[in-house]
């Protein structure tokens, strides 16, 4: 058994930025690729793609990455996870062999987990008794069953660490949790054993740590000012060992910062109650860690505790929940805020006019500028000027599209000072709805492939 | 014992929680913790949040991060991808947490 590993996190979310692996496998030693390429709203899309194409519906963003350096991961060794296959995972491990052997690598042992999307399953598990009702408000799924996009279960590590045992170098998932991109690798290479609760939270904490990425390293911090060379920041890595430590460290010369507060600042994240993080693999208290600084842009976190994880899957699923668009116009000074406001009653008022009008909770009117992101704590009276934001969301698609039609006139026939309408017409695009949900674990069974190029 | 922001001496982040916010904020030492824990209470942070959040708040404590955690629940305008707002996620709820005044 190795003493230490090395688990690089490269891709924080969808977009994120394609420096962040390219670097991490060329700037130092590195065991691991870890690779994050989905968000909820993402499998809804991915869906209609492969709706549209049995070959799409997985992130392509990965197959480009992958262009760039796949030469130095099959030199060095480094074994690559990611949840890139999205509700295509075949589909994703066949272009990541085209690659390969358009590259002339031979011998790539590329896998795949699969059993996450249970989207064709729905009206099965309905009918023997598992409800999926909205985690969030109790609502019973009938309630959008015939409009949902997508549904899928969140996995965990021990999918990642049977595909790693099967041999495979590059992991392929669906939705499978983002810290079991990291507590897999551990659990692979250290033997750690469902029932290891402690080693598993320390496995999820780390890997809680490192999911968005240079989220920990500098990024979004809000001692901003602290930080070294924003250009150069360097992606996270978590030197694991064995007894379940782990070192929150990056790669020598990388900008950005690691230190107490970068790290306590992502533990927060997305937090909710610290003592009971729950994952489908354990449970773990976020508040048992002993958070240290052992050296430069080095924290050390030990002693986490972790209790059995619960007998249900989180289940994500999305559906069409009617449409919406937003437009902007900027607004000039003097009297920018005055402006924009009555800039907003024209547009309401012309609408309303040709008979299309939007409830309260359906419009949405932004003065940015005047204080928006801080609304009643910290805004501006008298600004330069301002961007007038507008939007409605309604299930009505050509209401949606009306409302856009009466945002670049206001240029001509409003108050002076209008500009900015570069954007065009916006038009009507689906709104996403989120359905969180449970599921019982006996239901879901993973499976994994390994093929070879 | 003076009026300060927050930010002055705490840090915090943000983000999406359903059709809510996180706010973690945490200090450096013991002395500010008991500041914060005595002074942010949910009262406290709700009143400041009202034009932002319109559910209910919760505070959790994080002792061995020097933390408390809030959850705003209804401060979106909808949940994340049906939200018109520009900041939908509530990144940048943690930095007007920073805003407020404490006595320190």
């Amino acid at each position: 058994m190795r003493d230490k590993v090395l688990i690089g996190y490269g891709q924080g979310f969808w977009g994120d930025s394609i420096l962040g692996p390219v670097r991490l496998v060329r700037e130092g030693p590195l065991d691991y690729l870890a690779l994050d390429y989905l968000a909820e709203v993402t499998m809804s899309i991915m869906q209609k793609l492969k709706g549209r194409n049995p070959k799409a519906g997985y992130a392509t963003d990965f197959v480009a990455m992958l262009d760039r350096t796949l030469p130095d991961i099959t030199k060095k060794g480094i074994k690559v996870i990611a949840n890139a296959g999205g509700v295509n995972p075949q589909a994703c491990l066949d272009a990541v062999l085209d690659l390969a052997r358009k590259k002339g690598i031979k011998g790539l042992k590329v896998g795949i987990i699969e059993g996450d999307d249970i989207l064709t399953r729905i009206p099965e598990l309905l009918r023997t008794g598992h409800d999926l009702k909205n985690m969030d408000d109790g609502r019973a799924l009938s309630a959008v069953q015939s409009k949902l996009l997508s549904a899928n279960v969140y996995i965990g590590a021990f999918a990642v660490a049977e595909c790693l045992a099967a041999g495979a170098q590059i992991v392929i998932g669906g939705r499978l949790t983002d810290p079991a991109l990291v507590a897999g690798p551990m659990i692979h290479e250290f033997g750690w054993k469902a029932g290891e609760w402690d080693k598993l939270a320390a496995g999820t904490m780390a890997g809680h740590i490192a999911e968005c990425g240079a989220q920990c390293t500098g990024g979004n911090y809000t001692g901003w000012r602290e930080v070294q060379d924003f250009v150069r920041i360097g992606y996270p890595i978590i030197e694991a060992s064995p007894d379940g430590t782990f070192v929150v460290t990056k790669h020598d010369g990388t900008g950005g910062l690691i230190n107490r507060n970068t790290v306590v600042s992502q533990l927060l994240y997305e937090m909710g109650d610290p003592r009971r993080y729950l994952g489908p693999d354990c449970t773990a208290d976020f508040t048992s860690a002993k958070i240290e600084e052992v050296g430069k842009d080095r924290v050390r976190l030990s002693g986490i505790k972790g209790g059995p994880a619960t007998p249900t899957y989180k289940v994500s699923l999305s559906y069409l929940n009617g449409f919406k668009t937003t437009g902007q116009l900027t607004v000039s000074g003097p009297d920018a805020v005055a402006k924009a406001k009555l800039c907003a009653d024209i547009v309401w008022g012309r609408l309303a006019l040709d008979g299309c009008t939007f409830e309260e909770h359906q419009k949405m009117v932004e003065i940015v500028g005047a204080g928006v992101c801080h609304a009643g704590i910290n805004e501006s009276a008298n600004p330069p000027e301002v961007l007038l934001r507008l939007g409605v969301k309604c299930d009505d698609e050509d209401k949606v599209d009306r409302f856009g039609m009466e945002i670049v006139p206001l240029v001509t026939s409003g108050p002076p000072g209008v500009t900015g309408y570069a954007g065009g017409r916006p038009k009507a695009t689906d709104i996403v709805g989120y359905w969180p949900a449970l599921l019982d674990k006996t239901t879901v069974q993973t499976k994994v492939r390994v093929e070879v190029s | 014992m003076a009026k300060v922001k927050l930010g002055s001496f705490a840090f915090a982040r943000s983000g999406d929680k359903g059709d809510g916010s996180n706010v973690g904020v945490f200090v450096t030492n013991a002395k500010d913790y008991e500041i914060i824990k005595a002074q942010l209470t949910v009262e406290r942070v709700k009143q400041h949040f009202h034009a932002i959040c319109k559910g209910e708040v919760t505070r959790y404590e994080a002792p061995n991060m020097l933390a408390l955690n809030f959850l705003l629940r209804d401060s979106l305008g909808g949940g994340g991808s049906e939200s018109l707002k520009t900041d939908a996620q509530g990144k940048t709820h943690g930095l007007a947490l920073l805003e407020l005044e404490v006595e320190r």
